[in-house]
């Protein structure tokens, strides 16, 4: 509530400020505005960025220092008798205590001094954000107040203003950079807590993967239920089985597409792999499990194998399929990049154009298309929807398609989903496969492109 | 034509030597060369119009598997029963107060109404066997309506009530009265009854909304997308509003400002390869950092949509890129030729003409936020959500997360709700994505 207020203030504030300075440039240049350095929307921003940034900034520190500063005040305050009843559990009794404040009730009837801190969080959480709002907005006024008392003939609006919009742009392409770094360190922390408990050789090299029976933290710890080696075998095996599928038909399009069809045919063609590659993939899981799982199971009953309800075989071609517009859109663009002095070449030696492909433009698109097919490797292993719902989660070690298998990415998103708990080897072991998903994939991606930036070097 | 071969023969017996350029290309086997070549030649080709139509086949196997199986979605059966609000089951004290009539047993008055509709029904089973006609929301509607009008108290009318789901299934054909009464959820009695109804134009099924209008439920015959609906457009909403500024802003930077140097190549690989990093791992990084860092409420947009955000961040900044770099250098030249600053060069000049391609890129972006589910899932916005969110820090659900949660219950309503579902989460993408084509059209620009 107070929040709005304080943002809706600080909207007003901002575009008060433009027009006040702006005013105010017109006032100070007291006939002709050339006697002003910048022209007088820049005077407006200036007052603007002043009354708007500030305030801003200081909203921002406080949501991201808010909710924790205040926990470990109220948790602080509490009794030791009262820590030592949760066990030493923090993250329970802080979750406790933030259910009281939001005032949902849980069955059992809750300790009289929880309730106690509970309404002391949100007493401090509404006096925090009074403060805010008070703080804030004369933050707000002051900024426009001294900015407007500044504008003069020889103030450099322009320039300070530019300044200040190029180091927010620079603040903006540096944030692919954090969500790097994030993704890398939050891996990175919550693996080592699962290696803590789990040994990495284990997990790397064990052939027992069971995480989703121990579900309480003394279960089944110890039992080699955290090899991951049949999830990387299912991971590899269901991507096999993608590519099988997805690598010729989307080459081969590409091929037709670019050399063969009319414009005519091109355009008619293109918009369906474009709408192949933009159906969400939990459609292509729905359809797995409905429709290709059956198929796969009748197909195989019929010729004498023994087909379980969720096959590797029914996952994998539908994610080739969905895999086919990816492979048949990148190995355009590289077929196209080929130069057509080296089919006019061919062709003057009498090639016909099947030839021509397969000898000569092929060979000399084989680093991009290696790259693309390296790039749809990495998206087959990084596809969540389309094996949880049609490969399952039973960890067979088996090459057998029709056998069940699982993945990495149906692990991870099975065992975050229904677990709140952080302290579970089950619950961390997600990050673990995760960390494993993310390198993997960083690499095929780090290598492919830069093979395709070589390959699109070599012919410019 | 077998003269001139005859003929050429001849030639080639007599001068094996001096075989003359025209006659070599007639020689039998040569031919047959030119024939195999050329027959490779088209299965070549064919192969090329068989992977077409392979993409072809699927997709449309797949687009009617979804509208075969959705369409039911959209049709609802329903029973018309004569119910008489009894004051004594509804109202018993007489006070008409709203505790009262909120606690009251209104599957009594349904069960009245079955009674008297089949008077020949008397064991105890049987008049179980037959409330499970209606759905388990019906005593709820009949709450809502006395509740909205307590005058209702005392008269008798004919409601029309939804029917259970098993019903549902078995007048739209989905379960099978051919099949063995032990293997459906129908019983042969059930049937009678739901027949009986049926002739006495008591029950039907009609073109219904539900899907669309209703908040999300247990039971199939009441489940809706309302909520989801709601839920994904405070997401987008999200995503849009810190996607679209900060990638087009960074686009700007690397195109336009960024020296050439390791950095600023640093940056541009991270970029490509965020791009191409598995979306679960955006999930993973929002539970370690937005929720377990910084404390945010799980299930909730605002979670959701910063997760998006951070996935369509590099998808937005490539297709502005493109589009600033698609505007010809001599306007940059001109404007900057006539004393404009760098940044008025850029905003007044490239960034307008760059606008409808960073807008394309944007929504197909956007589209791809939509029809995400796995980094979702993560940040526990799988949990059941039966209201609709109003703030973007309610929990909520998602259109595609929704989907796949019905797509894991087991009843068989679910899979018409289920296609009905990806019906309208497609019909949302197509429009976006005509949105980004009609926008391309209109405003694109060759220089």
């Amino acid at each position: 509530m107070q929040i709005s207020i304080f943002l809706g203030l600080l909207l007003i504030l901002t575009v008060a400020g433009y027009y006040i300075g702006q005013r105010r440039a017109f006032v100070v240049a007291d006939g002709p505005i050339s006697r002003l350095h910048s022209v007088p929307g820049y005077y407006g921003a200036y007052v603007a960025l002043w009354a708007g940034l500030p305030a801003l900034l200081l909203c921002l520190v406080f949501f991201m220092v808010e909710g924790s500063l205040l926990l470990r005040l109220v948790v602080g305050g509490l009794p030791d008798h009262l820590i030592a009843g949760y066990d030493q559990n923090l993250d329970l009794m802080r979750a406790d205590i933030l259910n009281l404040a939001a005032g949902i009730t849980t069955g059992r009837v809750p300790d009289p001094e929880l309730v106690a801190a509970a309404a002391r969080y949100n007493f401090l959480h509404e006096l925090g954000n009074w403060s805010l709002l008070a703080v804030g907005s004369a933050m707000a006024l002051f900024g426009l107040v001294h900015a407007r008392r500044r504008i003069n003939c020889d103030l450099r609006a322009r320039n300070q203003v530019e300044a200040v919009i190029e180091i927010m742009m620079v603040i903006c392409s540096l944030v692919a950079i954090l969500t790097t770094v994030g993704i890398v360190l939050s891996m990175l922390f919550e693996a080592l807590r699962f290696f803590a408990k789990v040994p990495v050789t284990e997990f790397l090299f064990g052939l027992q993967w069971n995480a989703q029976a121990s579900i309480r933290a003394d279960q089944a710890m110890g039992a080699g239920s955290f090899g991951a080696v049949p999830v990387f075998a299912g991971t590899l095996l269901i991507t096999a089985i993608a590519m099988l599928v997805a690598v010729p038909v989307g080459l081969l399009a590409a091929i037709y597409m670019s050399e063969y069809a009319s414009p005519r045919t091109r355009t008619a063609v293109k918009p369906l792999l474009e709408v192949l590659a933009g159906i969400p993939t939990v459609v292509y899981g729905f359809f797995a499990a409905l429709t290709m799982a059956p198929v796969v199971r009748q197909l195989g009953g019929s010729l004498g194998f023994e087909t379980s309800a969720q096959s590797a075989l029914a996952a994998g071609i539908v994610m080739g399929i969905m895999i086919v517009p990816y492979v048949s859109s990148l190995s355009d663009d590289v077929i196209n990049s080929v130069p057509q002095s080296l089919r006019d070449g061919s062709y003057a030696l009498g090639a016909t154009k099947s030839e021509t492909i397969l000898q000569v433009i092929l060979p000399a698109a084989l680093p991009g298309i290696v790259g693309a097919i390296m790039l749809a490797i990495s998206r087959a292993i990084g596809e969540t929807m389309i094996v949880t719902m049609a490969a399952g989660l039973s960890a067979n070690l088996t090459a057998n398609p029709l056998e069940a298998v699982t993945t990495v990415t149906a692990q991870i998103a099975s065992t975050i989903k229904g677990d709140q708990e952080f302290d579970s080897a089950k619950t961390l072991s997600a990050f673990g496969l995760g960390l494993v998903l993310f390198v993997v994939t960083l690499c095929l991606n780090v290598i492919a492109l830069r093979m395709v930036q070589k390959f699109r070097e070599k012919y410019d | 034509m077998t003269d001139i071969v005859a003929h050429s023969e001849t030639i080639e017996q007599a001068v094996p030597q001096a075989l003359s350029p025209s006659s070599r290309y007639k020689t039998e086997e040569f031919a047959a060369r030119v024939r195999r070549r050329h027959k490779s030649e088209s299965r070549f080709r064919w192969l090329g119009i068989g992977a077409i139509s392979i993409a072809a086949v699927v997709l449309v196997t797949l687009i009617s598997t979804v509208v075969l199986n959705g369409y039911t979605g959209f049709f609802q059966t329903r029973i018309e029963l004569a119910i008489t609000f009894d004051p004594e089951v509804i109202d018993p004290s007489g006070t008409r107060s709203a505790d009262d009539i909120s606690g009251a047993d209104y599957l009594k008055l349904i069960r009245d109404a079955l009674a008297a509709a089949f008077p020949e029904i008397t064991s105890r089973e049987d008049r179980r066997a037959v409330v499970d006609l209606v759905s388990s929301g019906a005593p709820f509607q009949l709450r809502q309506m006395v509740m909205a009008d307590p005058n209702l108290i005392g008269t008798t009318k004919t409601i029309t009530l939804l029917a259970s789901d098993n019903v549902d299934q078995l007048m739209k054909g989905h379960i099978a009265r051919s099949l063995p009464e032990i293997q459906r959820n129908v019983s042969d009695r059930q049937i009678g009854w739901v027949d009986a109804l049926a002739g006495r134009g008591q029950l039907g099924t009609f073109f219904s909304l539900d899907v669309v209008t209703q908040n999300n439920s247990r039971q199939p015959e009441l489940a809706g997308m309302r909520g989801a609906i709601i839920g994904s457009f405070l997401t987008l909403l999200i995503t849009m509003v810190l996607a679209v500024p900060v990638g087009v802003a960074a686009a700007v930077y690397l195109e336009e400002f960024a020296p050439k140097n390791r950095w600023t190549d640093l940056i541009e690989v991270n970029i490509n390869n965020l791009a191409a990093v598995p979306s679960i791992v955006f999930g993973l990084l929002g539970l370690a950092m937005f929720l377990n860092f910084f404390g945010l409420p799980r299930s909730a947009p605002l979670v959701g949509g910063m997760v998006l955000a951070l996935m369509t961040l590099p998808i937005v900044i490539i297709a502005s890129r493109a589009a600033l770099k698609a505007v010809p250098p001599s306007i940059r030249e001109a404007a900057l030729g006539i004393g404009a600053s760098p940044l008025q060069v850029v905003t007044h000049h490239v960034l307008p003409l760059a606008m409808p391609g960073i807008l394309t890129g944007t929504i197909i972006g956007m589209g791809h936020a939509l029809g995400e589910t796995a980094p979702l899932l993560m940040i526990g916005m799988v949990a059941f959500v039966a209201d609709t969110p109003t703030s973007v820090s309610d929990p909520a659900s998602v259109l595609p997360v929704q989907i796949y949660m019905w797509a894991e219950s087991a009843e068989r309503g679910w899979v018409e709700r289920t296609a009905a579902a990806i019906m309208i989460l497609l019909t949302f993408l197509i429009l976006m994505n005509g949105l980004a084509v009609y926008l391309r059209r209109k405003f694109e620009r060759r220089w």
